[in-house]
């Protein structure tokens, strides 16, 4: 079967690198299913996970938002930051996650914070999602 | 001419500090090796993300965003990068330096431009002569992640964005080699001259050019004061491991020029005791 080369890079170096037979990443117009020989593209992401299929299996990787960039024979993601399912340190995201929902409920919605513990609320949420699945 | 005991002394401290300076050198190297590295794996990210907005920016004809527009300017920001600490040679003071002498030469008010901290020095220097500091970041780790200065890069170009500066510059110490950093201006936003030197490709955009720059620039202009950050993290260190090789160096000869007057001293002193005994044995006859 084709296959097209993924990589998925942060500041903090690349995360991962492999071919893969499909790519499906939620943008922020919906999913998207890449495969390859693909038009070339450009998309926003979501706070989601990526799936990666790969001889019948499915691989995750965490996105912190960033975007998607296709070509025919490669799609690359670049992110803030994004982590493969095996390595979120779930701990982490759960205290995150604490401390986000409690930061959403003592402020006012019109705050900046409040936006912003939205958004580590919704990175908590979709790392502990993503390890989940593992 | 000083006593034995005081040049003696003078040995064993410096003896002492060379030992420390020594050390220093050996964790400068060791943090130098990492910096490096870190600098190098943040390559590719920044290597993509110039070659796509190099893309969207010039692709997409009519495309406009505040952030790709020079407005008039009222108000400057300085992001200023710096080391926590000395006993860097002159890492520092070149970086300060520089700014300083910019500043005074643009600007003939202090109410038209702000600094934006970055490192302990530069925030003690410009807050001493009453320059305003609008951000300060201070303690980011040797080996910093992206998380470190997440923060501040948003609150910098957020303040762009909403009109607080109308310019944003940044100075930081380039990595050339382990002797020789080189200290770097950069304009940071508006961003006038993106470039990239592949090939552009062609693009669909999903949903749309404007939305795509939306979620873009900003991580690009992050992504910039980020490795402006790997960069002279690598000078630092590679400053300190120089300047504390210097240091040794220094107290290696210093250490050999008193030994030297030590014995001299000490012969001396031997010289006129048997004098003296000999002297005394004279009298007696």
């Amino acid at each position: 079967m084709k296959t097209i080369k993924v990589n998925v890079v942060t500041p903090d170096g690349p995360v991962y690198d492999s071919e893969v037979e499909m790519v499906i990443a939620k943008g922020i117009a919906g999913e998207l299913g890449i495969l390859p020989d693909h038009i070339p593209l450009v998309a926003p992401l979501e706070i989601s996970a990526v799936r990666l299929l790969k001889d019948g299996k499915e691989d995750l990787v965490a996105v912190s938002g960033g975007f998607l960039e296709v070509r025919p024979d490669q799609v690359t993601i670049l992110a803030q930051s994004a982590e493969k399912g095996s390595e979120i340190d779930v701990a982490r995201a759960l205290r995150a996650k604490e401390r986000a929902e409690q930061r959403l409920q003592e402020q006012r919605q019109d705050h900046i914070d409040f936006k912003r513990a939205e958004f580590a609320l919704q990175r908590a949420i979709n790392r502990l999602a993503v390890s989940d699945k593992k | 001419m000083a006593s034995l005991r005081d040049i003696k002394n003078s040995i064993n401290s410096t003896k002492k500090m060379s030992q420390i300076t020594k050390a220093m050198e050996m964790t400068s190297a060791a943090k130098w090796n990492r910096g490096v590295m870190n600098a190098k794996s943040f390559v590719p990210y920044m290597e993509k993300i110039q070659e796509v907005t190099a893309a969207i920016a010039s692709g997409a004809q009519g495309v406009a965003h505040p952030m790709l527009e020079a407005r008039e300017v009222k108000k400057t920001g300085y992001v200023v990068m710096t080391s926590d600490r000395g006993l860097a040679g002159a890492f520092n003071s070149n970086v300060i330096r520089r700014v300083y002498q910019t500043i005074q030469e643009r600007h003939k008010s202090n109410d038209e431009f702000a600094i934006i901290a970055v490192g302990r020095v530069a925030r003690d220097f410009f807050l001493k002569r009453g320059i305003n500091v609008a951000l300060e970041i201070t303690g980011v780790s040797d080996q910093p992640n992206f998380n470190d200065i997440k923060e501040i890069a948003s609150s910098t170009v957020g303040m762009f964005a909403d009109g607080t500066f109308d310019e944003l510059y940044i100075y930081y110490s380039h990595y050339i080699s382990a002797i020789s950093q080189e200290v770097t201006e950069k304009k940071l936003l508006p961003l006038s001259d993106i470039t990239s030197s592949k090939e552009l490709a062609s693009y669909e955009f999903e949903p749309s050019p404007e939305e795509i720059l939306e979620v873009l620039l900003p991580q690009y202009a992050e992504s910039l004061i980020y490795g402006a950050l790997l960069d002279s993290k690598a000078s630092e260190h590679a400053a300190r491991m120089t300047a504390m090789k210097n240091a040794t160096d220094n107290a290696k000869e210093m250490i050999k020029n008193y030994s030297l007057i030590y014995n001299r001293a000490r012969q001396a002193a031997i010289t006129q005791e048997i004098a003296e005994i000999v002297g005394g044995a004279a009298a007696l006859e």
